[in-house]
Formats: structure tokens, C-alpha cells, sequence
């Protein structure tokens, strides 16, 4: 009964939203009709989807395995390298600001550098950029976490004799639980939009990069809309993962708060 | 004179009509209860059956265990949650065209100041919110900071003060518009001794100067005591009131605090509180 | 109170020289000083940060060209490596001068004029660089505009925010910066009721607009219901309106949140701008010279690297300059870190 009640509060709401999302904009593209079908309506991109499944879920795959593979490396390195950094005060305090200002970069930018260094058709220079781009939020959104911790609950760890690696794993690492999971979930999307565009410099010809610009290319705007559908279904996918695995991880952070 | 009347001879005089001529009580209470998240797995029956009469120019104190429904119950009266059963009248009216007339001001625990906004513009903000011209309002914030003894820290952002300072500034903003009445839930909690005393004292002179009527929430049975006219005093799950206990000591001073009569009274509410806990 | 997140205690009462001390019997006047003495603290604090974080970046990026020709030595032998040990040498790259041009060579590279130009290299991308920075500032505006509008619609209604806010987030994961050649072509049919002439430059202004949207809308949120139960109950007490609330409480307590989604939506408009001019074909800009660069890399390799240098000093000046904004504006107290 409450699990029904539960379901019906948080999931009836977005599943309403995206139907009447939908059905409104076939409805306004069925009346309105404009030229050029630059937005073609979601029946003709089903169509196209189902059309060309196998070329889309081949495309995907290749795409999607760059993904997966370069999110968990830049998660891996981001994360341990926030532990290493953030155990030594100096070096927090010098590499953290550090990042913070190299994260302004345009990571995707170096998509041809890495093309040359990898090899013009290798996927290992796609997986290098979406490693990168992922590295810089993971880091510093842990190192954060790692850091801001309340002073008092340190000091309570200490009265307790508890030496620098228990507080890190006490204290410190739930402490930048939240803000680790933040930065992962913002990851995965990136990721997708990274691994996509680098395809466009390069990498394998089957990927779903190319087959978005070939399609295109090629005024095929149906099927161009279908592939990318499928990365964003790859990216709402992770998603899931991430908030799945955050709400396993640290059920407590999900315990309704309520005003005193 | 200082005897605890039983929570039914509260409500016996609840029930009589009011003089005629004479004003609306300030709060009036009628069979109120309040039922949170009614029907859900985490509902709560915070308060039940409350009767409770304030005339115009008292100083009430909600006093009771934590979680009895103090804070419930003020905010009943302010109209900010409603309630599931009964009626809660303000001036006459029911609470919430009290609250859209503007009849009451709060207090919380946590001053609550606005940041980002100085002191002055701070006990401003509701004399802006019911579009006073800027001229009055300079000229009323001024008076509410000799009120509070503040005049010099009108430029101050709220960062810049001390926690009881700030809490002054609270009781300015409350103030600024003068209400006819006072809601304040536990306002000196966070304060310490000294600073809580002093308070007390600048709340008291407010109090005689303005004949504001106050209800006032606290967890300390002295200050209860020391401040107001009435204690009524609450007993939890679900919270009802148990007693109302006349708490008439005449004009407060500091030697007050030392006074028999205090003393008497502060037993009589502990008692009061006791039978609220065994129940 | 807010003391906790001010300097230590002990740097506070050094501050106050005995003398002052011995003045000064009221403890409010006491403390007032305190408080004055720690905020010109804080103030020199950040001066120094702010130098230090400077000095930090220069040495960062000397060392980063010193690891860099480390690289190319150490990685010139790596195909022997390959064999000797497999899996490092499989993972990095091995080095030559045309995957990784000398360093003097791209140092020279920035001030060469490059053949068929009489403008040295470092002034052609930074023309292009503005280019870039005008579809980056145009999508960011509009992507402020938008994000926050979003923000205070979802701030009325609960339900609106469950309904809709799963669907903002997905929008972030469709890779429109990958169709960005429809978003031209729709921009140049769609937009001819405009007063002036609709460019291409436009349409990757919109594509930037996509992704500068999302952290405005996210933290916007988060900033419009981060008052304290407490004050808006204080509003609600003053029987203040939606907008009265809106205007006086929750967009002033927001400001902190909002100001880290602009740092963020910076570099995201920048990234977008650079990679749908790439994808778009729309020249002029930064992106289009990576692209250029990269198709005739053989011929040379340091124009490339020149180029996405400057595309890493747009992203860093960028985000530069919203920070000293931020600083400006709402100065060094309510800085929110939030991503
Ligand atoms: N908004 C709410 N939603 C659900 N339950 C609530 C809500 N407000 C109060 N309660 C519940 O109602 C009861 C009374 O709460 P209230 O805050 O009024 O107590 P209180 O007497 O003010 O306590 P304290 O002295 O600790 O402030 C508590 O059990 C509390 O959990
Ligand atoms: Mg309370």
C-alpha cells in the first residue's frame, strides 16, 4: 500500500511529463508540419529506430563500450587520486585549486592530440578523452567532500585515539560520499557527449559518433535522431546505475529530513 | 494565587462569552488537533483536544517536554500549519485573515536574519513586504533599534553580530510593524545564561512598554516563570494541555529571581510537568 | 553563527594588540573588533591565495612542458618496449616528433606567421578565440535566462519538480552537440522573423545555450529551496506573496548556488561553442582552427597544439573572469562549492 503510494508520488509525475511531452509534440508537428523535418516527430524516429536497429545497436556497442570502460578508469583515478592528495594537506591545497582551473579547459578539445598520439583509428583516443573528462569533476568534487568535513567530528576521532586512516575512512570518505556521487552523476552524461563527439575527429568507423554524422550528412535526420536517441539511452542508463548504486551506498543520505 | 488550575477550568473560561465591549481575546483555541502525514506510515498526532484562551496585554508561556507539540501549537496560532480538527481564532478572526491582516509577528529560535541584508534593512523587510514609503521605514527601523539598544550597529550585516545581538535584531523585525501580538518559539534557546537574562529583562520592558500580547514557547521552567502571566503547561503524545498555571508576580525586577513567590511557582510548574510526564 | 567557517581562534585575539584590549571593556564593542580585525584577515588571506594560485598555474604548466619532452624521450624507445613490457607499452603511446611536436617548436610555433598570412599565429587564434568567446557569452546569457526561468517554475510545485526535473537531467545526456549541422540548417529557416539576420554563429550559440542551461536549472534549484524552513515561514508569517518570497528571499539566498552553476555553465558554453562550431562546420572560431589544424597536422603538428592551447586559455579566462564576478558581487562570504 505505502510502496504503491511511494511509487505513485515519485514515478507518475515524470512518466505523465514525458507522455504529455510526446504526445504534444507529434500532435504539434502533425498540425503544424514544418519544412525541412529537422525535428521529426517521435513515431518517425521510432520508425527509423526500428529500421535500422542492428546498424544502432552495433554502433552503440562500440560506443558504448569506449564509455563504460573510460568511466570507470577517470571514476578509478579521480577517486584514489583525491584520497592520495587530500591525505597531504600542501598538496591539497596546492593541486585541488589546481584543478579546479584546468577543469575549465575544453577537455574535448584535445580529441586530435590524443588522435595523434593513439593512432587516427584506434578507440583508445576516444576512451583517453572521456577518461580525462571525467578525471577533473570526480576529483575535485571528492577532494571536497574528503576536506569539508566538520572539525568537531575529527576532533571526536582523535579524542578516540583514531589515527589519520581510520578518519579517513570514518570520517572523510562517507563525509564525500555525497559529493563523490554528485560528480558521478554528472559524469555519465558527460561521458556520452564526450565519447560521441571525439568519434568526430576519429576512432572506429562503426561507432555511433559517425553514424549520427552520416546520417546527417546525408539528410537522413530520422535515423540521425535515432542513433542519437540510443546514446542518450546509454547516458539515461548509467544514470540509473549511478543513482542505484548511490542510493545502495549511503541509504542513511535518503532518510527524510524534517525542520525542528 | 499562584495555584495550578486544571486544564477543564482553562477551558470553562474559554467558554464564556467575552465582556461585551470589551476586545476579542487575543488567541482563542477551540477543541484544536493536529494529525501529521494523517494516514501514511509515519503519522504523527502531534496535538489533541487543545483548548486554550489569551486575552489581550497576557504574557503566555507554552511550556513541555520536547516534541510535545509547542512549536505545533504556535504555529496553529499563526496560521502556517492548519489545523485537522477545530477552530484557532486570532483577534477574533480566524487565524488566517489574523495572519494575511498582519495581527502577529514570530520569533523563532534561530534569528533567521537575512544575510545578505544589513541590520536596518533586516527589521525593514516587513514594513517592505507591506509597502511602507522608505522615509517611514527609516524613520520606524530607527525607533525599533533604540528599542533593542542596536543603534549603533544599523550598517552591521547579521554576520557581524553575536548570537544574541542577532536575536535582538529579531525581536526588532518582529516589532517593527507593531502587531498586537507576539509569537515566539523558544527565542533565547541558543543564547547563554547571561545573554538569556539580559533577554529576558529587555523582553519584559518591551513587553510594558508596547501592551503587546505574547506567546512565548520555552523548555526552562525559570524563564517561564519569570516572563509571563500564565504557564500552560503541555504534556506530550499527543500533546494536550495539561494545566494553566496564573503566574502573577507583579512588576519583574532582578530580584524577582530570588523572590518565594518565584520560588512557589517554579515548583508548582515542575509539578505541573511531572503529572504530564507520568500520564 | 557563522563563526565557524572564519579563521582560527587563535589568529583573532593575536590580532588585537594588548593596548585595544585594555581600552576596550565592553564586550559587544570587544567582539565588534574581533570581527573586523578577522575580516581584514580574510581579506588579506585571499589576496595571497589568489598570488599563490597564480605562481601555481605557472609552475604547473612548466612542469607540464617539462614532462612533456621527459615524455618524448623516454617514449621515443617505447615500440621496444612494446615487447619487453606489454602492457604499459600498450596503454601509453609511443613518441616521434610529429605526434608530439618539439616543445621549442611549438613555443616558436605560437609567434610563426603561418604561410599566406602576415599575422603571427598567437593573434589569428586569439581573433578567433573572441569569435568563439561572442557564440560562448550569447549561448551563456540565454542559458542563464533559461535555466533559472525553469528553476523558479519547478520552485512553485512540488509535483512540476518530480515531473519535470528527471526530464531536464535527461536532456543532458542527448548528444545534441552531435547534430549540430541540423541546428544550422533549422536555425536558418527557423529564425527569419527575426529583426536582423539570423548567422550560423547563432545556432552554435543555441547549441551552447543546451548544455549552459542544465547546472543553472540543477543548482537554481537547489539555491531557490535552500532557505531555512524557518525563514519561509517568516514570509509566509508576513503573509508575503509568491513574489515578495520569490524576490526578497529565495533569489538572494540562491546567489551562492547560482554563481557555482555559472562557473560550471562558463565552461560548458565554451566547451559547446568550440565543439558545435567543429561539428557545425560554422567558421571563424576556435573550433573550426582545431579542426583545420587537425585535418593538416602532418604539415604542422605544432599549430595544433598552439591552437588548443588557446582553447584551454579561453575555458581558463572564462571561468576567470565569473570568478572575479563572484567575488565582486558576493565577496568572500556565502561561497557555496557546490557542483
Ligand atoms: N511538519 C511536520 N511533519 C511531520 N511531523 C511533524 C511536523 N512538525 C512536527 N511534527 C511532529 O509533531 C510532534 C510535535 O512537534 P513540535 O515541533 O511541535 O514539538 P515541540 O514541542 O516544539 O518540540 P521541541 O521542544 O523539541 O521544539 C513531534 O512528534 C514532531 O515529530
Ligand atoms: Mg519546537
Amino acid at each position: 500500500m505505502t510502496a504503491a503510494r511511494a511509487l505513485l508520488h515519485s514515478w507518475l509525475p515524470p512518466v505523465v511529463a514525458a507522455v504529455v511531452i510526446l504526445g504534444g509534440w507529434e500532435v504539434l508537428l502533425a498540425v503544424i508540419r514544418p519544412d525541412g523535418f529537422v525535428l521529426p516527430p517521435p513515431s518517425d524516429i521510432g520508425g527509423a529506430a526500428i529500421e535500422n536497429f542492428d546498424a544502432i545497436v552495433g554502433a552503440t556497442g562500440v560506443t558504448g563500450f569506449i564509455i563504460v570502460t573510460g568511466l570507470i578508469a577517470g571514476v578509478v583515478v579521480g577517486a584514489a587520486f583525491a584520497v592520495l592528495v587530500t591525505a597531504f594537506r600542501a598538496a591539497n591545497e596546492t593541486l585541488t585549486p589546481l584543478a579546479v582551473a584546468v577543469n575549465a579547459v575544453p577537455i574535448i578539445a584535445l580529441a586530435p592530440i590524443f588522435n595523434a598520439w593513439f593512432g587516427l583509428l584506434s578507440p583508445r583516443s576516444n576512451q583517453a578523452v572521456v577518461v580525462v573528462l571525467v578525471f577533473f569533476p570526480i576529483f575535485i568534487n571528492t577532494a571536497r567532500g574528503l576536506t569539508q568535513v566538520e572539525p568537531s567530528q575529527v576532533e571526536l576521532m582523535e579524542s578516540y585515539g583514531a589515527g589519520r586512516w581510520r578518519i579517513m575512512r570514518e570520517v572523510r570518505i562517507p563525509n564525500a560520499m555525497p559529493f563523490f556521487f554528485t560528480a558521478l552523476k554528472l559524469a555519465t552524461s558527460l561521458a556520452v557527449i564526450a565519447a560521441i563527439v571525439a568519434e568526430y575527429f576519429g576512432g572506429r568507423q562503426d561507432a555511433l559518433g559517425n553514424l549520427i554524422t552520416n546520417s546527417a550528412g546525408l539528410t537522413r535526420y530520422n535515423d540521425a535522431w535515432a542513433a542519437v536517441l540510443a546514446g542518450s539511452l546509454v547516458g539515461i542508463g548509467l544514470y540509473a546505475l549511478a543513482v542505484l548504486i548511490e542510493r545502495l551506498v549511503m541509504p542513511w543520505y535518503f532518510v527524510a529530513r524534517r525542520s525542528a | 494565587m499562584n495555584g495550578a488550575s486544571p486544564a477543564a477550568s482553562a477551558s470553562s473560561a474559554a467558554g464564556a462569552p467575552p465582556a461585551t465591549g470589551a476586545q476579542p481575546p487575543a488567541v482563542e483555541v477551540r477543541g484544536a488537533s493536529k494529525i501529521f502525514n494523517l494516514g501514511r506510515h509515519n503519522e504523527v498526532k502531534a496535538l489533541a483536544d487543545i483548548d486554550l484562551l489569551i486575552d489581550q496585554g497576557d504574557f503566555v508561556t507554552l511550556i513541555g517536554p520536547s516534541g510535545c507539540g509547542k512549536s505545533t501549537l504556535l504555529r496553529l496560532i499563526a496560521a502556517l500549519v492548519a489545523p485537522s480538527d477545530g477552530t484557532v481564532a486570532v483577534n477574533g478572526k480566524a487565524a488566517d485573515a489574523a495572519r494575511l491582516d498582519r495581527d502577529y509577528s514570530m520569533v523563532f529560535q534561530r534569528a533567521g536574519l537575512f544575510e545578505w541584508r544589513n541590520v536596518t534593512r533586516n527589521i525593514e523587510l516587513p514594513l517592505e513586504l507591506m509597502g511602507w514609503k522608505a522615509a517611514d521605514r527609516r524613520r520606524r527601523s530607527a525607533e525599533m533599534l533604540e528599542l533593542v539598544k542596536l543603534t549603533e550597529f544599523a550598517r552591521h550585516h547579521p554576520a557581524e553580530l553575536s548570537g544574541g545581538m542577532q536575536q535582538r535584531i529579531a525581536i526588532a523585525r518582529a516589532m517593527s510593524f507593531h502587531p498586537q501580538l507576539l509569537l515566539m518559539d523558544e527565542p533565547f534557546g541558543a543564547l547563554d545564561e547571561m545573554t538569556r537574562e539580559h533577554m529576558q529583562n529587555e523582553l519584559l520592558r518591551i513587553w510594558s512598554e508596547t501592551q503587546i500580547t505574547v506567546v512565548f514557547v520555552t523548555h526552562s521552567i525559570a524563564e517561564a516563570v519569570f516572563l509571563s502571566t500564565k504557564v500552560a503547561v503541555m504534556s506530550p503524545r499527543p500533546g494536550r494541555i495539561a494545566a494553566v498555571i496564573d503566574n502573577d508576580l507583579g512588576p519583574r525586577t532582578d530580584a524577582t529571581r530570588d523572590d518565594p513567590a518565584f520560588f512557589a511557582n517554579v515548583t508548582a510548574v515542575r509539578d505541573a510537568l511531572r503529572g504530564g510526564h507520568r500520564r | 553563527m557563522k563563526s565557524e567557517s572564519g579563521p582560527p581562534v587563535e589568529a583573532m585575539i593575536d590580532s588585537v594588540s594588548p593596548a585595544s584590549n585594555a581600552e576596550v571593556d565592553d564586550p559587544i564593542v570587544f567582539e565588534q573588533i574581533l570581527r573586523q580585525q578577522a575580516s581584514r584577515e580574510q581579506r588579506r588571506d585571499r589576496m595571497r591565495r589568489t598570488a599563490r594560485q597564480v605562481v601555481v598555474l605557472a609552475v604547473f604548466v612548466c612542469l607540464l612542458g617539462l614532462a612533456y619532452s621527459l615524455y618524448k624521450v623516454v617514449g621515443t624507445s617505447i615500440d621496444d618496449a612494446q615487447s619487453s613490457w606489454p602492457v604499459i607499452g600498450s596503454i601509453l603511446p609511443e613518441s616521434d616528433d610529429l605526434k608530439m611536436p618539439p616543445l621549442p617548436d611549438i613555443i616558436s610555433g605560437i609567434f610563426d606567421e603561418p604561410r599566406g598570412t602576415n599575422e603571427p599565429f598567437w593573434l589569428i587564434v586569439g581573433k578567433e578565440a573572441a569569435f568563439t568567446l561572442r557564440e560562448a557569452a550569447v549561448g551563456f546569457a540565454i542559458g542563464v535566462v533559461v535555466g533559472l526561468s525553469i528553476a523558479i517554475v519547478l520552485t512553485t510545485s512540488g509535483r512540476l519538480e518530480r515531473a519535470l526535473v528527471p526530464h531536464v537531467i535527461a536532456s543532458q545526456t542527448i548528444p545534441l552537440i552531435a547534430i549540430a549541422p541540423i541546428i544550422v540548417i533549422w536555425g536558418r529557416k527557423s529564425f527569419d522573423f527575426l529583426p536582423f539576420e539570423w548567422q550560423d554563429w547563432m545556432s552554435v550559440s543555441i547549441i551552447a545555450t543546451y548544455l549552459t542551461f542544465f547546472p543553472v536549472t540543477i543548482n537554481g534549484l537547489r539555491g531557490l529551496q535552500s532557505p531555512r524552513p524557518e525563514n519561509l515561514e517568516l514570509m509566509d508569517s508576513y503573509a508575503a506573496r509568491w513574489i515578495q518570497t520569490l524576490w526578497r528571499l529565495r533569489l538572494p539566498a540562491s546567489l551562492p548556488y547560482l554563481f557555482a552553476a555559472f562557473k560550471i555553465a562558463a565552461t560548458a558554453s565554451v566547451v559547446g561553442a568550440i565543439v558545435g562550431e567543429i561539428s557545425a562546420g560554422v567558421k571563424g572560431g576556435l573550433g573550426r582552427r582545431v579542426l583545420l589544424e587537425a585535418q593538416r597536422y602532418t604539415t604542422g603538428p605544432e599549430r595544433l597544439y598552439v591552437a588548443v592551447l588557446g582553447a584551454a586559455a579561453l575555458g581558463i579566462f572564462v571561468f576567470a573572469a565569473i570568478s572575479s564576478i563572484e567575488y565582486a558581487l558576493v565577496g568572500r562570504k556565502g561561497r557555496q562549492t557546490v557542483t
